[in-house]
């Protein structure tokens, strides 16, 4: 039935498309010269973010600082005459939405390259689309590994430290500051909280953790999970959560009079938007707090890139609050910028691509990206910050993980330096 | 043993909040047939005003008299400018409008307060209490339980001992004869979305603090597990209203201690199945609801 | 409206809508493709809460089935070597089949629900989704779903149509088929049948129709077409996630039934395109407007989320008996014969008065001594 149906309209079809087939242009054929999202004075690109829904809590503020950064390059002139344009496309991190969102951006709007689109779900969903239409897939917001399959998805970088990579550095520093420690375990139960206890168990062995939970981000009570935690012996807690549930794992283990060694993911560990969620005792209730990161820390003031960062904030941003995600969001930007910048006077897709891919797009982390030809691997070590009086601050020297086999791995000390910021964080 | 009271504490302290919850959903769906959809966000922004009214006056009975105040206006004019006019025509239109009204409130909520968690300050502080050797309730729990105590026996005595209480069953279960009587039933019927909505934002107002945090999607689970519980309880019934929450935070505590936090949804659709397999029209349903 | 009549209009609209999209931009191919595979959940929708009177939010826990059936039989035969039509066709049948199955279990233990009870339990459903796939993630792939193998456009079309423009080919024939199944079962016997009991079961029970099986029969047909929405979501999108079916999709899949008009299979036609087409006009007008970062960071999807709100309020409160029964009074205005075009719902014109109004779920006014069943 269905291929009687078909044959007719294909038989109706083969007529009316001799005559059509002029003015459908379904595959771009296109001249060199003629790349999608470019002209002499403007470079398109585009972003799936949760600008709404429950998501939109954690994750809003970022594009918006991403955008400043855009301005701020658009104020100085641009790159080579060419100011950025930045479509922001809301999906609720609900991966349907995701799909018709990139393939507006994609087909419609004709973007030069995806840049920081958020979310293991959402982005999985369109990885093969955007690898099949050959779009820069650019600085993925998730830290699932997913996005470093060259082979398979040339197209797509990412950007984030993954998950089994910091809970490594995490494990590795566990392991040297308190060897006689009882290590546990709290994640979400999705690719994140396994990807990271997988990450653990490399380092601490098959039975190393001697409670593992984990929650849904459906059900916010979750002191069942911690007081089993707390009846296991833990001394030393690892979290795979976002920023809400460690500040509920904190905040659940306090009442229960309750508090060990707290060791989160980047993904988990911003102090100011912890201490949103826990209120006055956030001092109290966060001291000794270890976390990942990678970028520059926005209590730092020290640090050229969040000085710089803040003050483009104020000015292009309405002064919003600056946190984690402002300092994540402008380093996208930069991070674009710079790989821009490498891709030529006139870049096209292809020059993106070889940009990239020529190890010379270092970014403003205190870890080395992982581009290069054989390998999308974003970030690929992290720091350690410790909380002391309420103030997170990094401590000691950068780890890279070498290696992203499960097998084969080694954790080092970095002793590279991180690249100095440009003249007004511009790159040259 | 000491984990089995540990979850079973845990869990009626979540219980009562979602009775309070599914008690203002029995509420509404007695007075005017409806499952109204926009609970939650109705709830959500009475809780806003509290936090306003807090944050402004630095007392925290300030706001919650305001949320009180505040869910009984927004109930009202809930009614008085949407629901009235949706009524009659079908059963599923209320419920669209319902759906209309949460996004309107969760989108304007959003664009005003923004989309981040705000910390909410509780009036005790959280220190656990010891009971049976084991740490049960912290002191803001039993503020939950006597807040809600007192609001559901307040409503018990104002449906059965009053005049007033008498008028309200009266517009809701026979509209018609109730009218000729002389009962001014819609007076009566936007007085029953005000207090039903009033006790939501209690509810609201009492369960945030324990979770994430004050953010337009705040209510979002506790309306879909409030839900859940009227239906297992029985729609008519304020009684199985709050021995159905009672029931389902148990529950949800136990599977979430017991077998992981993952199978919570499917041990309440399981739970739902079982009993509306048995009472499809709920545990605490009158005999003649059954046949129908 | 005869069946032959229904066939080649039928034929027509197919034929019509694959030539459009030889002259619309492949984008808007896909979200034909995307209108199609809702029509498909939205029609089933219809005939099972419109013209049966069971109120279910859980459709998009049907047309998951759907996609995972799709997923599932597809990367299997990926995996054993099949390729050509058939790796299209059967994992199709197997979406179509496997959400069946879902529909009749479904059915088996909530056909004698009613009204918000069935709603309750149906809104269960979907809520146990995400727990159901991240509970089995090796087979369900968790959180991120499934990816899928699919078949693309044949080599001969290669470089006259889009993948787009062939996505919506397919969507368009399958929704088209769907429908035309749906109309026929609407006005023929079983279509009688379903309204007799939701009008009334005690009297048409006694006219020897059997009103749990019909109830049962509606869930398993409505479950057939979600089931075949899911499958074409899954080929469109190449993936099956729980993200994608949520209750706030399941919802929306009900809004666009009721506000599209749920008493005729054309009403369903006007809500799939509109579910589709509003938010995006929306977005599109709103992301023009020129603001201040402030505001635009305070307005970003939020307004677009209002102002749908606020539609739906507004065509609720306007436009009660939806977009199509608001076309049919306008038509009926214009043309003198009343009512001989369009003939699902006789009954739907009701007077205002409140006594009439069926209960077409049959639900609250029933159990209320002032206002019997059935008058």
């Amino acid at each position: 039935m269905i291929r009687s149906k078909l044959r007719l309209g294909t038989a109706v079809l083969a007529a009316s498309a001799l005559g059509l087939a002029s003015c459908a242009s379904p595959d771009e054929g296109g001249e060199a010269a003629d790349v999608p999202g470019i002209t002499d004075t403007t470079v398109t690109v585009g972003t799936h973010q949760p600008l709404t829904g429950p998501a939109a809590a954690g994750y809003s503020t970022i594009s918006p600082a991403t955008k400043a950064y855009f301005d701020y390059v658009n104020d100085k002139g641009g790159i080579n005459g060419r100011t950025i344009e930045y479509i922001v496309k809301d999906d609720g991190y609900n991966p349907a939405n995701t799909q018709t969102a990139v393939r507006e951006m994609v087909l419609q709007d004709e973007v030069f390259a995806l840049v920081g689109g958020l979310g293991t779900p959402p982005h999985s969903a369109v990885l093969d689309f955007v690898n099949d239409n050959e779009v820069p897939d650019l600085f993925v917001a998730s830290g699932s590994p997913t996005w470093n399959q060259p082979e398979d998805y040339p197209y797509t970088y990412g950007f984030m430290v993954d998950y089994p990579t910091e809970s490594r550095i995490l494990a590795t520093y566990a392991q040297e500051e308190f060897p006689e420690a009882t290590y546990c375990f709290f994640g979400q139960d999705d690719d994140f909280g396994e990807e990271f206890q997988t990450g653990l168990e490399a380092v601490l062995g098959e039975d190393g953790l001697a409670d593992a939970q984990v929650y849904s981000t459906a059900n916010t009570d979750i002191a069942a999970q911690i007081s089993s935690m707390k009846e296991a012996g833990c001394e030393v807690n690892f979290l795979a959560t976002i920023n809400g549930f460690s500040a509920q794992a904190v905040g659940t283990a306090a009442k229960l009079g309750y508090f060990p060694q707290w060791m989160a993911s980047s993904a988990g560990g911003d102090f100011n938007t912890l201490s949103g969620y826990l209120g006055e005792n956030t001092d109290k209730l966060l001291q000794g707090f270890v976390s990942a990161n990678y970028l520059p820390g926005y209590s730092d003031t020290e640090d050229e890139w969040t000085a710089k960062f803040a003050e483009i904030n104020e000015e292009y941003n309405a002064g919003a609050p600056f946190d984690g995600n402002t300092i994540f969001g402008m380093s996208i930007g930069y991070l674009f910028v710079e790989a821009l910048q490498a891709a030529g006077e006139n870049p096209t897709r292809e020059s993106l691509m070889e940009a990239l891919e020529s190890g010379d797009v270092t970014g403003n982390g205190h870890a080395p990206l992982g581009f290069g030809g054989d390998s999308h691997r974003g970030y690929t070590g992290a720091m350690l910050t410790r909380v002391d009086n309420g103030v997170q601050s990094y401590f000691g020297t950068p780890y890279v993980v070498t290696g992203t086999e499960a097998e084969e791995y080694t954790v080092e000390e970095y002793t590279g330096e991180r690249t100095a910021m440009p003249a007004d964080g511009l790159p040259e | 043993m000491d984990r089995f009271l540990f979850l079973t504490f845990d869990g009626l302290a979540r219980g009562a909040v979602l009775a309070a919850f599914a008690l203002s959903l029995v509420l509404i769906w007695r007075a005017a047939r409806i499952v109204n959809f926009a609970q939650g966000a109705m709830a959500v922004a009475a809780t806003y005003v509290a936090f306003t009214v807090t944050a402004v006056t630095g007392s925290y009975w300030a706001g919650l008299a305001a949320a009180l105040v505040a869910g009984f206006l927004i109930g009202a004019v809930v009614e008085r400018g949407v629901m009235r006019f949706v009524g009659n025509t079908s059963p599923l239109n209320p419920v669209i409008a319902g759906l209309g009204l949460l996004m309107l409130i969760q989108a304007v909520l959003g664009m005003v307060f923004g989309n981040a968690y705000r910390t909410m300050v509780t009036p005790f502080s959280s220190d656990p209490v010891e009971m049976f050797g084991i740490t049960v309730f912290s002191s803001y729990d039993l503020f939950v339980f006597a807040c809600i105590a007192v609001l559901v026996g307040g409503l018990v005595l104002l449906f059965t001992k009053t005049p007033l209480g008498l008028r309200l069953r009266a517009s809701a279960f026979a509209p018609d004869l109730a009218r000729l009587l002389g009962v001014r039933t819609p007076r009566m019927l936007t007085l029953g979305w005000a207090l039903s909505s009033a006790l939501g934002a209690l509810a609201a107002l009492l369960v945030i603090p324990t979770e994430l945090g004050l953010n337009p999607h705040a209510a979002d689970a506790v309306f879909v597990y409030a839900f859940t519980v009227a239906v297992i309880g029985g729609l008519d019934s304020p009684a199985g209203a709050v021995l159905g929450g009672l029931a389902v935070g148990v529950l949800l505590s136990w599977v979430s201690g017991y077998w992981g936090a993952t199978l919570a949804p499917v041990a309440i659709l399981v739970l739902l199945l079982a009993v509306l397999l048995v009472r499809p029209g709920g545990i605490f349903s009158l005999a003649k609801e059954r046949t129908a | 409206m005869s069946v032959t009549k229904r066939y080649l209009l039928a034929a027509a609209a197919a034929v019509l809508l694959i030539g459009l999209t030889f002259i619309i931009p492949s984008f808007t191919s896909y979200q034909l493709a995307i209108v199609c595979a809702y029509l498909c959940g939205i029609a089933g929708l219809t005939l099972l809460t419109g013209a049966g009177g069971q109120l279910s939010l859980g459709q998009a826990a049907l047309m998951a089935a759907g996609a995972y059936s799709y997923a599932l039989s597809a990367n299997a035969m990926a995996d054993a070597g099949a390729e050509g039509p058939l790796l299209l066709l059967v994992p199709l049948a197997a979406a179509v089949f496997g959400a069946a199955v879902l529909g009749l279990a479904v059915g088996l233990a909530a056909g004698r629900l009613h009204g918000p009870y069935l709603a309750g339990f149906t809104m269960a459903l979907v809520v146990a989704l995400p727990a159901v796939t991240s509970t089995f993630s090796s087979v369900l792939g968790g959180d991120q779903g499934l990816w899928i193998t699919v078949e693309k456009r044949p080599t001969a079309l290669r470089g006259i149509v889009s993948t787009e423009a062939w996505q919506a080919w397919l969507a368009v024939i399958c929704s088209v088929l769907v429908l035309t199944l749906l109309a026929n079962l609407l006005h023929g016997r079983f279509g009688r049948h379903l309204r007799a009991v939701r009008d009334n079961p005690v009297a048409a029970a006694l006219a020897g129709i059997n009103p749990a099986r019909t109830k049962i029969t509606a869930f398993v047909i409505s479950s057939a077409a979600a089931g075949m929405g899911g499958g074409l979501l899954a080929y469109t999108t190449q993936s099956a996630g729980p993200g994608a079916y949520s209750l706030v999709f399941s919802l929306f899949l009900l809004m666009a039934a009721v506000v599209g008009g749920i008493g005729s299979l054309t009403g369903a036609v006007w809500g799939a395109l509109l579910l589709v087409a509003l938010p995006h006009l929306i977005s599109t007008a709103t992301s023009r407007l020129e603001l201040s970062a402030d505001l635009s960071q305070r307005l970003d999807g939020n307004l677009a989320v209002a102002v749908f709100g606020a539609v739906l309020i507004l065509v609720v409160l306007l436009a009660p008996q939806g977009i199509q029964g608001l076309l049919v009074r306008a038509g009926g205005r214009l043309r003198p014969p009343p009512s001989a075009s369009l003939p699902p719902r006789s009954t739907e014109p009701a007077p205002p008065s409140p006594a009439t109004a069926p209960s077409r779920i049959p639900a609250p006014s029933g159990q209320l001594p002032a206002t019997p069943k059935g008058q």
